[in-house]
């Protein structure tokens, strides 16, 4: 019962506001301890895995591309491009970024689009700009709102559309653990049931974004109006 | 052959270019600190299968020491004026798009093609190292077309590095926390405790638990890749599965994504949710998280929905 210690470690850790790194280091210790292990096992185990996992961090190799692009314009450009289009809502935009995003992880692509691949330089100030166009001015809060459904629509299409392809981390793990159990699953039979969530996902957070919309359009019509008045 | 060595040997370089940005910028005040830490994680990825289980760990500890305790900074230096952005947008147009499209046309290529060369290219990494012949192509037409300074992509690179800071290594850090749980049992005693909380005989209660538990220790654990053999042994396989007679392809595919509503929620899955916050410049390192609970709770409710009306018919 006491490893669960590092659970409550972090938990806690979390609601005093700690920094999460000395939150996790912390918890390993804590939950190592509670189980017996000597200091040196649990700082080899965490270095093992540590090492293991460098693979999440080569995205950062795209920052450079990304900040090049930035310093010569990317953003402002991408802010003019739409500004310049017709029909073009924060909503609209934001819901075929989603649909592109499921389709593509659905294909195992999951690397090609991403926070800082895409979200920042492109999407962000994209929906930004059509956000400006439909409500008039935005607020700090606007902005920020906007800003954090730009990030959040990356995460939803990537997380609801990743498990449809056949060969990607969650789908083997599944499989590799129920042969454990002596259930033997083709990958297919798997990914196959992760399409109706994945409609629905499109469903509830497509209509979050109609909604936005909905909510941006009904400040440009009443500022319109209030400036009719006076 | 190329696997993921040589883009470890990359990205190493990208770090230690981060980290020499730094420690010759005298406007920022941590800069030390901010050298130390991108200095270490080039170390890690040059060396790292060098360094062995125990010296990765004590490299770690010096990440979290410096990170933990205050010492990474952000620089002013290197800001490019608004007016020279307006003015080159304007001169190079769209076709900043085509650079930008370069990363992620080659990793669809790559992907596509490299998997047909089995003798020179790791398959199991394709689209890794076609992501990062990408970034290489984009620099260079960067360099060719828009005249940038071999310096300009790494000292731009490092300031967007800077602002993600910490972030970037909470993902290595909760794999390996994953790790000593796993070497310390927690998901036995956590399975335990869940079954004893299950009202017996109910099969909506069980599928209930099941999912809200996969979510809840998804949110703890920061990934649904931790939850899931913890649910699993508790209560997939027991009760859902043995007991219930449930389709385990449907439980198991279905309950893996009740899991990742949990990460929608959770600041623990730092490169999902704080790390865009940083990146997007957001006065609220939970603005993302926030968001996203409205979307990711009706979607729990439906996938436990599905589980109890697709998987016992």
């Amino acid at each position: 019962m006491w490893v669960l210690l590092g659970i409550a470690v972090i938990v806690i850790g979390f609601m005093l506001r700690f920094n999460p790194l000395l939150v996790i280091v912390a918890s390993a210790a804590v939950t190592g301890i509670a189980a017996g292990l000597d200091v040196q096992a649990i700082i080899s185990a965490f270095g093992k895995a540590f090492n293991d996992a460098r693979y999440v961090s080569i995205v950062w190799i795209v920052l450079p591309v990304i900040g090049m692009l930035e310093a010569f314009g990317l953003q402002e450009r991408a802010r003019g491009l739409i500004s310049g289009l017709k029909g073009a809502t924060t909503g609209r935009l934001l819901a075929g970024y989603l649909l592109m995003r499921q389709a593509t992880a659905a294909l195992g692509l999951t690397s090609v689009a991403g926070h800082p691949q895409t979200v920042r330089p492109l999407v962000a100030p994209m929906a930004e700009a059509a956000a400006e166009k439909q409500a008039g001015t935005l607020n700090d809060h606007q902005r920020e709102e906007v800003k954090a459904f730009s990030a959040a629509t990356d995460n939803v299409g990537l997380f609801f559309g990743e498990d449809i392809f056949l060969a990607i981390g969650s789908i083997l793990l599944m499989k590799g653990l129920l042969e454990q159990y002596g259930i033997i699953l083709e990958p297919f039979e798997l990914s196959i049931w992760a399409i109706p969530t994945a409609i629905a996902a499109f469903l509830i957070h497509g209509f979050r974004l109609w909604l936005l919309d909905r909510r941006l359009n009904v400040q440009a019509a009443s500022t319109t109006a209030s400036d009719e008045a006076a | 052959m190329i696997t993921l060595t040589w883009v470890y040997v990359l990205a190493g370089i990208a770090f230690a270019a981060f980290a020499l940005f730094n420690l010759i910028d005298t406007a920022n005040p941590r800069r030390f600190g901010n050298a130390a830490f991108w200095g270490l994680m080039a170390v890690s990825m040059w060396a790292g299968d060098w360094l062995g289980d125990f010296g990765n760990g004590l490299l770690v500890l010096a990440l979290v020491a410096i990170a933990g305790f205050g010492g990474l900074g952000k620089t002013k230096a290197d800001e490019v004026p608004d007016a020279t952005k307006h003015q080159r947008a304007a001169k190079y147009g769209n076709g900043l798009f085509a650079i930008a499209l370069i990363i992620p046309a080659t990793a669809l290529a790559g992907t596509l093609l490299f998997k047909q060369f089995p003798a020179l290219f790791d398959v199991k990494q394709v689209t890794l190292i076609s992501l990062a012949l990408g970034v290489l192509l984009a620099l260079a037409v960067g360099h060719v077309w828009l005249r940038a300074v071999p310096a300009l992509p790494l000292s731009q690179g490092r300031r967007l590095m800077d602002s993600v800071g910490w972030a970037a290594i909470l993902p290595q850090m909760l794999a390996s926390l994953g790790a000593v749980f796993a070497l310390a049992g927690v998901g036995d005693v956590v399975g335990g405790v869940i079954q004893q909380a299950i009202p017996a005989g109910s099969l909506a209660g069980a599928v209930v638990a099941f999912g809200l538990g996969m979510a809840l220790f998804t949110m703890i654990m920061g990934n649904a890749f931790a939850a899931f053999p913890v649910m699993i042994a508790a209560i997939g396989m027991p009760l859902l599965i043995k007991q219930y007679d449930g389709d385990p392809a449907i439980i198991c595919a279905i309950g893996m994504l009740a899991g990742f509503c949990g990460t929608l929620m959770t600041p623990m899955a730092a490169n999902f949710n704080l790390v865009p916050a940083a990146l997007l410049e957001l006065k609220d390192e939970n603005a993302v998280v926030k968001t996203q609970i409205a979307t990711a709770v009706p979607l729990l409710v439906v996938n436990i929905a599905l589980i109890y009306f697709l998987a016992f018919r």
